[in-house]
C-alpha cells in the first residue's frame, strides 16, 4: 500500500497528474461541444446570408450574392424595424437604469423586511419574456383588460385605449413590458455595487460638509461608475437580441409596427422559413452591435469596465 | 423637516415600486381563480366573488399540462445536472490555470453572451434534422447544455478564484490527485457557487421557448412553454386557462428564486463589482 515501487509507475502517475492532461480534458467538454454547436451553427448561419436557403425549398441551395440584403433593404417592415429598435433599446434602457439606481439607493439603507422586499420585488428577473409578454396582454386588454379599467375608474381616460392595437400605443405597451422586466438587474447589479463603497468615503465627505447630493455626485456614482458603464454596456446589447417580450405581447403587430431586428429575424425564421433574411438581417445586427461596442467603449475608455 | 421629506420619498417611492411589481402576477393569480363567467363581466372585480379551481382542472383534464410539465422537468433538470458538471471543470481549469489559449477561450465564452444567437437557429434545425434529433427532448437536452456553458463557466470561474488556492495544495500534498483533490475538497466549499448555477441554469432552461417551438412539435414531448405557445395560438380568448397556465409555470421559477436570492445575486454580482 505505502509507497508506489518501481519508476515505470511513478511515471505513470505523474502523466497523469500532469496539468497539461489535466487542463485538456477538463476544457474538452465544454470547449468542444460550444464550438459545434454555438460557433459551427453561428459561422453556418453566416454564409445563409449570402444563399437562397428557404426550408421550403431546399433543393434550390446556392450563393445568391448580397441578394438577401437587397431584399430586406427594400422591405418597409425593415426599415420600420431599424427605428423601432433604436426606439425600444434607448427608452428601455434608460428608464431601467434610473428607476434601478434610484431603487438601488433607496434600498442601499437597512431597515427591516428589506430581504423580503427584495424577494418581492426583484422577481420578474426570473421569468420568461414570452410569459411576462403574455401577462401584460392580458393587462392591456382594450376590451376587460385591468390596466383600462384602473385609467377609466380613476377618470385619466375617457374611453378605453387600444394599447396594442394602435400603433403608437403599441410602442408604449411593449417598451412598459421591458422597462417592468429590466429594472430588477439594474437594481440589483447597483446595489450590491453601493454596497462595496467603503464607509471612510462618506465620513470624509461628512467632515467636509458635504451634502447628500454632493455625496451621491462626487462619491457614490463615481464609485460604482465600472459597475454602471458595464451593467449599461450588456443590457443594452441584451436588449437589443431579445424578441421574447415582444413576441409574446404583440408578436410585431399591429401589421409589423413594433418589430425590432430581433423579432423580425425570428419572425422570418419560424413563419417564413427564409433562413437566408433571416441571417441577413442577423448580419445587419451583428454589424450595429460592433459599432456600439466599440464606440461605447471609445467614450468611456475601456479602462473604466468592471471585469464582469 | 428636510429629512422627514427625504424618508417620506423613500417610503412613498418604494410602496408604490412594490405594488407596480407585485400587481401583475397578483392579477395573473387572481384570473386563474375567477370562474370563466366573472373574467370577462363588467366592471371588473379586483378580488373575485367566488373562487374556483375549474381553470386549473381545464388545462390539466382537457389540455393535459401534467405532461408539459413533466417534459419540462426532465428537460431543465437534466440539462442543469450536465451543464453544472461540465462547467465546474472548465471554470476550475480556467480559474487556477494559465496556460496558451486561456485568453482566446474567455473572450470566446463572453462573444456567445454578445452575439444574437438567432443567427444560428435555422442552421440548428438543420444539423437536428440531420443527427435524427428533431421530435426528441434529447435535442433539448443537448442544446440547453451546450447554451449555458460559456455563462456557466464565467459564473463559476468567479466562485473558484475567492478559495484559496493553498486548499487543495494540501490535499494533493496529501497524495490526491488532481480531480479527487477538486472533487473532496474545493466543491465541498463551492456549494453555494454550485447550487446557484445549477437553479441559474434550471430556469433559463425551464423558460426556454424558441429553440423548443422550432424541435419539438410532437404533444406528448411539448415542454411547457411550447404548450403555453400553441396554446396562445389556438385559444387566444380563453384567459381563464391560460392564466392557469401560466401561474403553474411562473411558481416553479419564482419559487426557487426567492429561496436562491441570495446565492444568486451574490454570484452574479461578485464579478461585476469587483472591477
Amino acid at each position: 500500500m505505502s509507497k508506489q515501487q518501481p519508476s515505470l509507475s511513478g511515471r505513470r502517475m505523474g502523466f497523469r497528474n500532469s496539468p497539461r492532461r489535466f487542463i485538456a480534458l477538463s476544457l474538452l467538454p465544454a470547449v468542444a461541444l460550444v464550438l459545434a454547436f454555438t460557433y459551427y451553427p453561428f459561422a453556418r448561419g453566416i454564409v445563409m446570408a449570402f444563399q437562397n436557403y428557404q426550408l421550403f425549398d431546399l433543393t434550390n441551395v446556392h450563393f445568391i450574392g448580397f441578394a438577401n440584403f437587397k431584399g430586406i433593404f427594400s422591405d418597409p417592415k425593415f426599415k420600420s424595424a431599424i427605428g423601432n429598435t433604436a426606439y425600444w433599446v434607448f427608452i428601455s434602457l434608460i428608464l431601467q437604469f434610473t428607476i434601478g439606481l434610484t431603487v438601488a439607493l433607496l434600498l442601499n439603507k437597512r431597515f427591516r423586511g428589506r430581504g423580503i422586499f427584495q424577494g418581492f420585488v426583484f422577481y420578474p428577473w426570473a421569468l420568461s419574456g414570452f410569459l411576462i409578454g403574455l401577462i401584460w396582454k392580458w393587462m392591456f386588454n382594450s376590451q376587460i383588460g385591468v390596466i383600462n379599467d384602473f385609467l377609466l375608474r380613476i377618470g385619466v381616460i375617457g374611453d378605453r385605449i387600444g394599447f396594442l392595437s394602435d400603433p403608437r400605443w403599441a410602442k408604449f405597451s411593449v417598451i412598459t413590458a421591458n422597462v417592468w422586466y429590466g429594472i430588477a438587474f439594474f437594481a440589483i447589479m447597483l446595489l450590491a455595487a453601493l454596497q462595496s463603497v467603503p464607509s471612510e468615503l462618506y465620513e470624509a465627505g461628512s467632515m467636509d460638509g458635504a451634502g447628500a447630493a454632493r455625496k451621491l455626485f462626487n462619491i457614490t456614482l463615481p464609485y460604482i461608475m465600472p459597475t454602471v458603464l458595464t451593467t449599461t454596456l450588456l443590457r443594452a446589447i441584451w436588449i437589443f437580441n431579445d424578441p421574447a417580450i415582444i413576441y409574446g405581447l404583440t408578436n410585431g403587430g399591429p401589421a409589423g409596427e413594433t418589430h425590432i431586428l430581433s423579432s423580425l429575424m425570428l419572425d422570418r425564421i419560424m413563419y417564413g422559413g427564409d433562413y437566408g433574411a433571416a441571417s441577413a438581417i442577423g448580419i445587419v445586427m451583428i454589424g450595429i452591435l460592433l459599432l456600439y461596442t466599440i464606440f461605447y467603449l471609445t467614450v468611456t475608455r475601456a479602462g473604466k469596465l468592471g471585469d464582469f | 423637516m428636510k429629512r422627514f421629506s427625504a424618508s417620506g420619498f423613500r417610503i412613498v417611492f418604494l410602496a408604490v415600486y412594490f405594488v407596480l411589481m407585485v400587481f401583475p402576477l397578483y392579477w395573473i393569480v387572481i384570473t386563474s381563480l375567477k370562474p370563466q363567467k366573472e373574467i370577462f363581466t363588467y366592471p371588473i372585480r379586483y378580488w373575485p366573488d367566488h373562487l374556483t379551481w375549474q381553470n386549473y382542472a381545464n388545462i390539466i383534464k382537457i389540455s393535459k399540462f401534467q405532461i408539459y410539465i413533466g417534459n419540462s422537468l426532465l428537460v431543465s433538470l437534466t440539462a442543469a445536472l450536465i451543464v453544472s458538471a461540465i462547467a465546474v471543470l472548465s471554470a476550475y481549469v480556467l480559474a487556477r490555470h494559465h496556460f496558451r489559449g486561456h485568453g482566446q477561450i474567455m473572450l470566446g465564452f463572453f462573444l456567445t453572451q454578445m452575439l444574437p444567437g438567432f443567427v444560428s437557429l435555422g442552421p440548428l434545425y438543420m444539423m437536428m434534422t440531420k443527427m435524427d434529433l428533431i421530435n426528441t427532448r434529447l435535442s433539448l437536452i443537448l442544446m440547453y447544455t451546450v447554451g449555458l456553458i460559456p455563462f456557466s463557466t464565467i459564473l463559476l470561474k468567479g466562485f473558484f478564484e475567492r478559495i484559496p488556492k493553498s486548499l487543495e495544495e494540501a490535499a494533493m500534498i496529501d497524495g490526491c490527485s488532481r480531480l479527487s483533490a477538486l472533487i473532496r475538497v474545493i466543491l465541498p466549499v463551492m456549494l453555494n457557487g454550485i447550487t446557484a448555477t445549477f437553479i441559474f441554469a434550471f430556469v433559463q432552461n425551464w423558460n426556454e421557448l424558441f429553440m423548443a417551438v422550432m424541435f419539438i412539435d410532437n404533444e406528448s414531448l411539448k415542454t411547457l412553454p411550447v404548450a403555453m405557445n400553441s396554446f396562445v395560438m389556438k385559444f387566444d380568448i380563453d384567459w381563464g386557462s391560460m392564466s392557469a397556465g401560466t401561474v403553474l409555470f411562473v411558481i416553479p421559477t419564482v419559487v426557487l428564486f426567492a429561496v436562491a436570492q441570495r446565492f444568486i445575486v451574490d454570484g452574479l454580482t461578485q464579478g461585476a463589482v469587483k472591477g
